[in-house]
């Protein structure tokens, strides 16, 4: 017990130059020349068996006693997730990609204990064909400017002491001792970051206001509702740097006056959950969270509330009723949720990455980081490239960099040879963005001008076997599911939305169906009560916008260009090209297709119930999809 | 007793409207001055002659919740050259504030929102006035057969003037509807049976059954779907 508490108190950092000489003491504790084998631990790192690589690792260690030498760490997602499990030996920055608990022993013989390269476990960039042997060189991180996802993949999420050596909780001594709460705001301000959740509002204001609320309670709360389908930047920030989030939400609180902080993350991110429990019992611990933070005076606590799922939640209001235990709808916020808020109290409440831009913003000044990004958006942006695209992952690029850029050079272009249709950004209530606007740069106001929006970061890549008219169906129905059904324009005007599109993909659709989903549109835009209803139609509309040749194939000729829509499709065989090898009559389901070995097979079109079986296994594209 | 002037000239004595803390509106093109603190439907509803805002889910016992959104109106806080929509049950009134109730965009946007809850709810009398009132005539949708239009006065009601909340608003979306907890009023037994839910409904929709308990409308085409739901749901007790 006693040997307890002395450790605690040890542990307790009570000044910011205690803080300092911390950082020395644990970096010169560490050999950074010593070999340590860094385990990707993100989320889609472990849905690709990371944790069993780790395992593996671990278990080789022990066995062959190397233990002195070698070190092991799992860090949060490196962002390639599309070659997980990724491995990197440092000190050199050796990449592994796809690794495999069976690589683990040749990787361990090999390149520990050789020092050679297993060659066959390294990356080739599908462009050049190039062969890429550290971490540094591979061209999806190159182009890259990862300034706040950038130590990741570098420390441990679990193990406080990791973020303390690069450089963590400086922004806050910083802030604490050297700055006031005036100053504070005054240099986000300068600094023009706006809110990364969607509504880019201007972060610096938004703190000046909640400052400037009467009010001798405030609250500080994160905001790590994170629900977008294809979208999971925030949870793999949460999940891979915690710290940094805590240390922005500490500093926020400093400035605007809060005692009081909550992280509002849904239940359905084990992990993230996991990692921020984890940091704040070990900042409490060392003192950064609490009472009397680095002997500063200022006390602040966080809290941890787990969401149950509901997309509407990440809106403020409904988070806030939510976090008061009351359901989850929105609320009118006539009078701003800075100045009424968590019970009617000023609160702050920030997105995940928001937050993470703070210790940035404070540690290297608003100079530095205005002059990144554009005129309207400064600094970074961390985006999940995902859908039909060959480097599937997490990207952080400056603001302003073109969508082609981003889909091309970064995300390696579309997979199998297939042509670029468009990008659905921000979310589901965001647009979708055909070719010819590639060329945009982006930030907040210009994906608005396209009908679009940044949104919190999603970035789906379709090629052009996407039907838009079935894209904007099903982000349709994500919405009527996700409608917290309190206002009557979101409720009732994305259900008919919804029946409308169903219909248009069944072929049908009426003519005047156009008319109804614009006027629609408008209804929910103009009315609906929160942003969830008033963007929600932002899909519909932008396909219609940039695709409507296709909404008219479809309604007026009964034909799905893209070959999505079933009803609207018909399989048959082309007889010429038919070499009659029984495959497709032995797949179908249904014993649609007739016929006799080496002769031409036909399909009855009664029997058929167009699931595409036949079409995928016959070798000789002898199967016609129209 | 106080005066409000309109346009300068015409005088209305109403009780409210302290000299203390009154608020120059315009309301319509119209000037007017009323007490502070209040909604601008609280404002324009004591006031004869001025605006037109129609409205279903508020009611002035019970506080304002802002779900049907027919209130709508446009305001400007910088004089007049920005407009935006806003709920008039919720909006406060302030200094200034420019309230547009009639405009050609609120009435199509009024008039889409009747739409809508018109085919939700065909028969219910209230609505269809409305319907009138604004020109709708027959919904572009595929008609239900509900009477509740989901504007909660009812549980509203139940909380704030009964003090029981006997019953709320459950699911979410298309899904929502007003029930007892779990479905079951003998679940619970919080409801007393004192009929505010019934008399408070603006369509009729609730009405009290021979055992003294009110009859809650029911979701009625989905309502099967989320029984299916709850039932593969429930785990047998071990």
């Amino acid at each position: 017990m006693v040997e307890q508490v002395r450790n605690l108190l040890e542990r307790r950092v009570e000044s910011p130059q205690e803080l300092e000489s911390r950082r020395q003491s644990i970096l010169a504790e560490r050999d950074s020349s010593q070999t340590c084998i860094s385990v990707c631990g993100g989320t889609a790192c472990r849905a690709s068996g990371a944790e069993a690589v780790v395992d593996a690792f671990i278990d080789t260690i022990e066995r062959r006693e190397l233990q002195v030498q070698v070190s092991l760490k799992e860090t949060g997602c490196h962002g390639f997730c599309e070659r997980g499990p990724l491995v990197v030996i440092e000190p050199k920055k050796v990449f592994y990609q796809r690794v495999q608990p069976e690589d683990v022993e040749e990787i361990i013989e090999e390149t520990i204990l050789g020092g050679r390269i297993v060659e066959r476990l390294l990356y080739v960039d599908p462009t050049t064909d190039k062969t890429i042997t550290y971490e540094p060189d591979v061209p999806f991180y190159q182009k890259q400017t990862r300034t706040i996802f950038g130590a990741n993949g570098q420390i441990d999420p679990t193990n406080i002491e990791d973020y303390i050596a690069a450089g963590g909780y400086s922004a806050l001594a910083k802030a604490l001792f050297q700055m006031s709460p005036d100053k504070i705001i005054e240099e986000v301000k300068k600094s023009g970051l706006r809110g990364r959740g969607g509504g880019g509002f201007a972060t610096g204001r938004k703190w000046q206001s909640c400052r400037e609320a009467k009010g001798d309670v405030k609250y500080v709360i994160c905001n790590a509702d994170e629900g977008d389908p294809g979208a999971y930047q925030d949870r793999s920030l949460l999940e891979g740097n915690p710290h940094s989030v805590l240390e922005g939400m500490i500093i926020g609180a400093y400035a605007i006056g809060s005692r009081r902080g909550y992280i509002y993350v849904r239940n359905e991110y084990p992990l993230a959950v996991e990692h921020a429990r984890i940091a704040i019992e070990q900042a409490m611990d060392y003192g950064l969270l609490g009472k009397n933070i680095l002997g500063s005076g200022f006390d602040f606590t966080v809290t941890i509330n787990k969401g149950g799922g509901a997309f509407v939640c990440g809106e403020s209001s409904a988070l806030m009723a939510s976090l008061e235990g009351k359901v989850g709808e929105p609320k009118a916020k006539y009078v701003h949720m800075s100045e009424k808020g968590l019970w009617d109290n000023p609160s702050l409440l920030n997105n995940v990455k928001t937050w993470a831009n703070v210790p940035l913003i404070i540690n290297k000044g608003a100079d530095w980081y205005a002059k990144i990004g554009t005129a309207g958006s400064k600094g970074t942006m961390i985006f999940s490239l995902v859908g039909n695209i060959v480097n599937t992952g997490l990207v952080e690029v400056p603001m302003g960099i073109t969508l082609r850029d981003m889909i091309f050079d970064i995300g390696g272009g579309i997979p199998d040879g297939k042509k670029f249709k468009a990008v659905q950004t921000g979310g589901p209530s965001g647009g979708c963005i055909p070719e010819k606007y590639l060329d945009t740069p982006v930030d907040f106001d210009e994906l608005t001008k396209l009908g679009s929006m940044m949104g919190s970061g999603g970035m789906i890549v379709m090629d052009e076997d996407t039907c838009m008219v079935d894209v904007a169906r099903y982000f349709i129905e994500f919405l009527k599911g996700e409608s917290c059904g309190k206002c009557t324009p979101c409720r009732e005007g994305i259900n008919r939305m919804s029946e409308i599109l169903s219909n248009i993909t069944q072929g049908k659709g009426k003519p005047e169906d156009l008319d109804t989903l614009q006027d629609l549109a408008g209804v929910l835009s103009a009315g609906a009560l929160c942003a969830l209803g008033q963007t929600a139609a932002n899909p519909v509309l932008s396909t219609i916008r940039y695709f409507k040749d296709e909404y008219l194939a479809h309604i007026n000729d009964k034909k799905c260009p893209a070959g999505v829509c079933r009803e609207l499709i018909q399989f048959s065989i082309d007889a010429d090209k038919c070499e009659g090898c029984l495959r497709c009559l032995r797949e179908c389901p249904t014993g649609a297709i007739s016929g006799q070995k080496r002769q031409a097979h036909t399909i009855n079109q009664d029997m058929c119930i167009k699931c595409g079986a036949c079409y995928d296994v016959c070798k000789f594209n002898a199967v016609l999809k129209r | 007793m106080a005066k409000v002037w309109i346009n300068g000239e015409t005088s209305v004595e109403v009780k409210h409207a302290e000299g203390v803390n009154a608020v120059h509106l315009t309301v319509d093109d119209k000037d007017i001055v009323v007490s502070g603190g209040q909604t601008i439907l609280q404002a324009v509803e004591r006031m004869p002659g001025i605006g037109n805002i129609p409205a279903l889910c508020y009611h002035p016992a019970v506080k304002p919740y802002g779900a049907c959104r027919i209130c709508t109106v446009e305001v400007s806080e910088d004089g007049g050259s920005k407009f935006k929509f806003v709920a008039a049950c919720l909006y406060p009134v302030k200094e200034g504030l420019i309230v547009k109730t009639q405009t050609e965009k609120i009435k199509k946007l009024r008039k889409g929102i009747i739409e809508l809850l018109l085919a939700r709810c065909p028969n219910v009398k209230r609505v269809q006035e409305l319907a009138k009132e604004y020109g709708v005539e027959k919904p572009r949708f595929v008609l239900g057969d509900q009477d509740c239009i989901l504007c909660g006065l009812c549980v509203r009601a139940c909380q704030e003037i009964i003090g029981k909340s006997a019953i709320s608003l459950v699911n979410r979306g298309i899904y929502k509807e007003v029930a007892a907890p779990f479905y079951a009023y003998e679940l619970s037994g919080d409801c007393i049976g004192c009929g505010d839910c019934a008399f408070v409904c603006p369509t009729g929709a609730i009405e009290m059954g021979p055992d003294g308990k009110p009859v809650l409308p029911k979701v009625k085409i989905p309502y099967a779907e989320i029984e299916a739901m709850m039932k593969k749901e429930t785990v047998p007790p071990s």
